[in-house]
């Protein structure tokens, strides 16, 4: 069985909005099939049946079984196109890019289509824990007598419904509380943070003047840029915010930290041969991939702290550069996902560090840094914002587009996501370069 | 023997009071039992450019276990990682709310008056985050291995600093000691860093310990480093010997204690418990020396001078027994028994001399012209036995013990007591243990390199430092 090329033909997505705002009517449903349908008109799919189409959303709602497939049927692509849901937390959009990626290089499918939407505006609520279990007992209780006997065990506080929080089961901590630990353990810099977010906004504002998106975004609900983007943005505006995470002495802000947002992506991925028929142009290939998780919980032998939990990334990318024969320095372009400024600088800071690299990854020598030139090149989650699982197909269709435009060169995605997991991708232009 | 005031500032209704009025509040010293780990929390490691014990330290901090941190510097970071330690970063532009046990800067390498400003860089970004009961250890160059006028300048300089942030510090319980490795001693540290990181160091602060080149240990057992040593103690049936003896015996030693015929039931109930052997002599009487010389004709690896006696009254009224009393058992014995056991080579390859000096030995004190000639005559010792017993292959060192609470100190005059307790950077006296950790160090095979020392065990006591 031979292995096919994996060709990426475009992307699209909606202008990310902040929470509760311009989208907050919008659910998940609304919006992956905007963004699929932006992608439809674009690339001229209409009633084309695709070998699948896999995407997901963090935050569900119950009545979301089968988000994807159902969001497919509202699109103008063919109803028998299948249609399946993945999650892996903020890795999801990322990690459904390489199950679709995977089905075409081994001939199952010719193309389809990944993506992910999250909203945290429509955001699901659900019943109070124990006046769901109340109820359920009602429904089993068949006599008026017992089922009397179990309305007494009604209390007032059951009214109060399960709210859904940005919080680790396993510790009870936000994510942002967990990458503020990270920064104190890498002892990175509230100026260095600033910086990286100030270059994000800069950057993704420059892209947005040269029209680098135009061909990346469907205007949504009035929205035609990321509405989290501040074009203005500066590290000395920022010094001004008050740290949100890690106490006083805390160095992680609202400036610093992405905010809670909603929108949706897709990404067209196929086999050569199929973007040929089309006359579709390749603008990137998706040559490898690699998924990791670290144990955020139980603490590291010989340490009294577990491995920070957005540290995945750092384990994944050595794995998938030897598997490739790479080194971290052999990239043309690095997109990693700014979650918090203080990861992005974390998981550089790991891999530069000749302690952490041969205590945990067990490599003689570190994997060394990168060139901060190339890094987020036209803008990244800070600026952006950060719908979940709307993030990994916003990433791979600009990664796509910008390896496109050099003509020539390799680009590398890092994703970190809850619950201790990272997932990491490589792309070649189309260009030629090997 | 308790200190009541210190119980009561460090009880929740004393605390609140002590911080309303103001009063002094001495942290409650953390010791050592055994099983312990060399020291609990991290340790932050830095040198200034150009020290050449960077290295040496890593290797032990490596062996000890100990969690270490440094700071995002990559020339130190790729030194630790080849030492197989999983260090941590402490970042002194951003040090979160992370928390310091012990701070250990290599000085080693300032060659000038200019660059102490590296001291300040460390410590300034680092104090603050020093725990209760936490280690600061800078390391130097001795001014004789020093290459030029400017080094030994700089060099000399780092003892003022270290005095001065002992008494910083102190009121944490934390300590501070300044350690000069003389050239081709780097690999002889590894005893003294141990030591003065761990809670057996408890009471020591603000000193100035010298290791010399010594023979590099090997295999040593650092639960029980004593192990397979026979260790004789004078004056041990009661007191700071009684718990010298323990503590030689917990660390592995065979113990042999010695005391005077008039307190031989204690002295054979305190050797029962360490399963020791027990030797009623007077260490004054004229057959004494070769007696012990005898007894030790197969070898003896430890001998510990601690039999002392007071005899105070003002020089005046001083009459001349109480003078020659005090100085036979105090210094002339030790000098007759130590030079029989040296002719009769019963001291064995590697072996120590530990012989117990006293603070009113260095400061001098009222009332006690008779005791401190003896104890600093015991310094005499030290200094002038050292370079020929090295030749020998055998080292010789003091402590010198401030106010350590003993059933001597108890019946002293409460305001002398008090005194003797608060005038100190640690801000209360020492326990009998406290002087019996640095005589095991002392004592350990190896700590050779630590010849000719006098270590004072006073809690940076304000007399005579």
């Amino acid at each position: 069985m031979s292995v096919r090329r994996v060709a990426v033909l475009g992307g699209n997505r909606i202008p990310f909005a902040r929470s509760n705002s311009a989208y907050a009517h919008a659910s998940n449903h609304d919006m992956l099939t905007a963004a699929i349908d932006g992608l439809v008109d674009r690339l001229g799919l209409e009633g084309e049946v695709m070998g699948e189409v896999a995407a997901g959303a963090v935050l569900k709602h119950p009545r979301d079984r089968d988000l994807t497939r159902e969001a497919v049927l509202s699109t103008r692509l063919a109803p028998q196109t299948p249609a399946y849901d993945v999650q892996q937390a903020c890795g999801t959009g990322l990690e459904a890019v390489v199950l679709v990626a995977n089905k075409i290089a081994l001939g199952q499918i010719d193309a389809g289509i990944a993506g992910g939407a999250d909203t945290t505006s429509d955001a699901p609520i659900a019943l109070n824990e124990s006046l769901r279990k109340l109820l359920l007992d009602l429904n089993r209780t068949p006599d008026t007598a017992g089922r009397l006997r179990l309305l007494t065990r009604l209390r007032p506080g059951q009214i109060v419904p399960e709210i859904p929080r940005n919080a680790e089961p396993r510790t009870g901590l936000s994510m942002g509380e967990h990458c503020a630990i990270m920064a104190g353990e890498w002892g990175i810099t509230r100026a260095e943070q600033d910086e990286l977010a100030a270059r994000s906004h800069q950057h993704m504002a420059a892209a947005y003047e040269r029209g680098f998106f135009a061909d990346l975004l469907t205007p949504y609900l009035g929205l035609e840029r990321d509405q989290n983007l501040r074009p203005d943005s500066s590290s000395e505006k920022l010094a001004k915010l008050r740290p949100v995470f890690g106490g006083a002495q805390g160095t992680m802000t609202a400036g610093n930290s992405t905010p809670l947002s909603d929108g949706a992506s897709a990404v067209l991925l196929a086999s050569e041969q199929w973007a040929r028929e089309r006359e579709l142009p390749v603008l990137a290939y998706f040559t490898e991939a690699q998924t990791a998780a670290v144990d955020h919980v139980h603490p590291r032998n010989g340490t009294g702290t577990p491995e920070g939990l957005l540290m995945a990334p750092a384990y994944a990318m050595p794995r998938m550069l030897d598997r490739a024969g790479l080194g971290l320095g052999d990239f043309d372009l690095y997109e990693i996902h700014e979650a918090f400024a203080a990861q992005v600088l974390c998981t550089l800071r790991a891999w530069e560090d000749p302690v952490f690299c041969r205590e945990r990854l067990g490599r003689g020598r570190p994997l060394g840094p990168i060139d901060r030139e190339r890094l987020n090149v036209n803008g990244g989650s800070l600026a952006a914002g950060h719908p979940f699982a709307a993030t990994g197909g916003r990433i791979v269709a600009a990664l796509a587009k910008a390896l496109h435009e050099r003509g020539c060169g390799r680009g590398v995605v890092s994703i970190c996501a809850a619950a201790g997991q990272g997932v990491v991708a490589m792309m070649e232009s189309s260009g030629g370069a090997s | 023997m308790s200190d009541r005031y210190a119980q009561l500032v460090n009880s929740r209704p004393g605390g609140l009071l002590a911080r309303q009025v103001g009063l002094p509040r001495p942290a409650r010293l953390e010791r050592h039992s055994p099983g312990d780990p060399v020291i609990r929390g991290r340790v932050l490691l830095a040198a200034a450019p150009q020290g050449r014990l960077l290295e040496p330290v890593a290797a032990v901090l490596a062996q000890a276990r100990c969690e270490l941190a440094t700071h995002p510097d990559q020339r130190v970071r790729e030194l630790v990682a080849r030492a197989g330690l999983d260090a941590t970063i402490f970042n002194p532009q951003a040090p979160g709310e992370q928390r310091l046990k012990a701070l250990v800067f290599d000085a080693s390498g300032i060659a000038d008056s200019g660059e102490l400003a590296s001291l300040h860089a460390f410590f300034h970004g680092a104090v603050a985050q020093l725990d209760r009961c936490g280690r600061a250890i800078v390391l130097g160059t001795p001014m004789d291995d020093c290459a030029s006028v400017a080094q030994k300048t700089a060099q000399r300089a780092l003892e003022g600093f270290t005095r001065s942030l002992g008494k910083e510090v102190g009121a944490r319980g934390a300590t501070v000691q300044l350690v000069l490795v003389g050239a081709g001693a780097e690999h002889a540290v590894a005893s003294t860093l141990r030591f003065l990181l761990s809670p057996r160091s408890a009471y020591v602060s603000g000193q100035t310990i010298r290791v010399n080149r010594a023979r590099r240990p090997e295999n040593v057992d650092w639960e029980r480093p004593l192990q397979g040593r026979l260790a004789l103690v004078t004056g041990a049936s009661r007191g700071i010997g009684e718990a010298i003896a323990s503590t030689l015996a917990r660390d592995g030693a065979r113990v042999v204690g010695l005391d005077v015929p008039a307190l031989a039931e204690d002295l054979r109930r305190a050797m029962a418990r360490l399963d020791g052997e027990a030797i009623e002599l007077d260490i004054t009487a004229p057959d004494a020396p070769d007696a012990l010389a005898q007894r030790f004709s197969t070898g003896l690896d430890v001998i510990v001078h601690n039999a002392g006696v007071t005899r105070d009254r003002t020089l005046a009224k001083m009459p001349p027994e109480r003078w020659s009393e005090l100085m036979d058992v105090n210094l002339c014995g030790q000098e007759r028994i130590d030079q029989a056991l040296l002719d009769a080579g019963a001291l064995n390859d590697n072996g120590r001399i530990v012989c117990v000096s006293s603070m009113s030995g260095i400061a001098g004190n009222a009332g006690q012209t008779n005791y401190a000639t003896s104890k600093a005559g015991v310094i005499g010792r030290v200094q002038a036995l050292a370079g020929e017993l090295a030749e020998r292959g055998l080292a010789i060192s003091a402590v010198a013990p401030g106010f350590i609470e003993t059933q001597m100190t108890a019946k002293m005059p409460i305001a002398i007591r008090e005194a003797g307790r608060r005038m100190s950077s640690l801000g209360q006296g020492g326990l009998p243990v406290d002087v019996a950790e640095t005589i095991a160090w002392l004592a350990q095979p190896a700590s050779g390199g630590l010849n000719g020392n006098v270590i004072r065990v006073c809690g940076q006591n304000f007399l005579g430092a």
